[in-house]
Parts: C-alpha cells; structure tokens; sequence
C-alpha cells in the first residue's frame, strides 16, 4: 500500500442503478430480512414509505468496499458512518475518501458515499495505518 | 446484556457476504491465493461482522426463521434500528483491534450503550439507543468492537 499524505483522496463507483435482487442479496448474506428492504406491501404499510429501500448497512458495506480496494483489507483501525439518506432502487452510489490527517503512522480519512444526484447516504471517517 | 453467543466465521459466508457488495477480492475467498497467504489467510470485510445476525438467538429482523419458542417482542428504542417499522439505523462504528480469519469462530457480547431524545425536524420525537457489540476470537483476542446508534421515530421518517 503506497504511503497516505493528507490531501490524498480516491473515488469510485460502487454500484450503478441498484435492483432489488441488490439488495435481496445483501439481505441473505447479512441475515437482516426486515420487510422493508424487500416487501413493497410492507414498506408502505408498516412505515408509509413509497417501496422498499436498501438497508443502511449496505451502502456503508459499499463504503468500506471503496476504502479497501483503495488501502488493501488489513489497513483499516476504525470506520463510522452515519446514515443521511435512504437508498432506493435505482441509484447509483459513488464513494469518496480525503486523507485529512496523518498521525503516528495513522491516517484519518474522511468519506462520503453520493447517490446519482449528488445527495449523500452515508458520511463518516475512518483511520488506516499509513504503511 | 444479552446472552453472548457464539459465531463460526466460515468461508462461504464471507464469500457471499463479499460478492453482495460486489466485492471478488482473493483475500475474502480464496485461501489459496498468494494474496490470502500474504496475509495469513482469508479475513473478512470491514461490515463483516453485522451477519453475525444469522446466529443471533432472537434476532428481531427475520420473522420467517424457523424458530422453538415464540418470535421474539419488538422492543422499542434498541440500538441498529431493530424496529421492524418505525426503528432505522442511524450510525454504525467499527474499531479493529485484530483480524478475523475464515475457521475462527467468535464470541459475540452484546450491551446497552448510552439513550437520548431529540426533537425531529418536522416534528416528533426521535429516540435514539446506542448497542456495544464485540467480537473475540477463540483464544479470546479481542477482534471488533461496533456501535450502533438507533433511531425510532414517532412517524415514518422523512423520505426526501
């Protein structure tokens, strides 16, 4: 992994116009089946949403996703999001990281995933060792 | 606290875990490959950890499992948005204390963290819980340790 100096930043394309097979998949992967994330019914009727949406969990998965195939799976000390907008079928999500500190051979990276229009669904930050 | 309870790390589910994510990197499938063997063996990605779900006892979010007893309560205001309807997720953190490898099989401790209120932007109240979770390996190494904040809310959230 090459070296992290504050400014450094990468960004990809995690996923172009999600479908519900998506998130269905991630659903049996992670062993989190709420409605909401599959049953169109049960999105509108259990919580007035206008249909199923993809589980937060998934687009910081998609995150964490970017960070490693950036910095490699072993760099990582920390990584926190919070969830700042839901994901529908059909976004497409893009992820960011900018190097905003460098400490004691750890970086402190901030990052952000976008849908299609710009709008955030998950910021946070997360620390990797430098070397 | 919750009954701790144990979780075998095998290597398909980090495979498919991985491929949901779009995510077809040697290091979490392949044991064989030089990348795994650089470092130790195959590991797992850094949500990983949330499928633990599947060996939960009582695990809230999957009302088809097969189950002995009675599906478990709702209860309100837990941390991860565990409410079927009105919970979400509002912030997961990770600290990574030392890896997981495919074979481990970890011991999952669960604790309340901290509760607040805060008035939402189009009114209603929003309930937030915190839940510590962490994961040690079998010789009891310290592996993860997540926080999950939940939300309830008194009306579906605003959906932008």
């Amino acid at each position: 992994m090459a070296e992290l100096k504050v400014g450094d930043t990468h960004e990809a394309v995690m996923v172009e116009n999600i479908t519900r097979t998506h998130i269905v998949k991630y659903a049996g992967a992670s062993g989190d089946f709420n409605p909401l994330h599959h049953d169109d019914e049960a999105a509108k009727n259990m919580a007035g949403y206008p249909g199923v949406f993809a589980h937060g969990m998934y687009s910081m998965g998609l995150t964490g996703r970017m960070l490693t195939d950036w910095l490699g799976p072993t760099a990582l000390t920390n990584f926190g999001v919070r969830f700042t907008k839901q994901v529908w079928p059909g976004d497409t999500l893009t992820s960011r990281a900018e190097v905003t500190d460098v400490q004691d051979g750890i970086a402190t990276i901030k990052v952000v995933t976008v849908n299609q229009d710009g709008e955030s669904v998950v910021e946070g930050e997360a620390k990797a060792k430098t070397d | 606290m919750a009954e701790p309870f144990k979780f075998p790390v095998d290597l398909s589910s980090i495979m498919l875990f991985a491929r949901s994510l779009g995510d077809i990197r040697p290091e979490y499938s392949d044991p064989d490959s030089p990348e795994a063997k650089a470092i130790g063996g195959v590991v797992t990605p850094p949500t990983f950890v949330q499928s633990s779900a599947h060996w939960q006892p009582n695990y809230p979010l999957d009302l088809t499992r097969p189950r002995k007893d009675d599906a478990p309560k709702q209860r309100e205001g837990e941390g991860g948005g565990s409410g079927l309807g009105r919970g979400l997720h509002a912030e997961q953190h990770y600290e990574y204390h030392h890896p997981i490898y495919a074979g481990d099989t970890l011991t999952v401790t669960t604790r309340p963290g901290e509760r607040w209120e805060k008035q939402g932007r189009r009114g209603g109240k929003l309930l937030f819980s915190a839940t510590i979770t962490e994961y040690r390996n079998q010789d009891d190494v310290l592996c993860v340790t997540a926080r999950s904040i939940g939300v309830q809310t008194e009306r579906a959230v605003d959906q932008g």
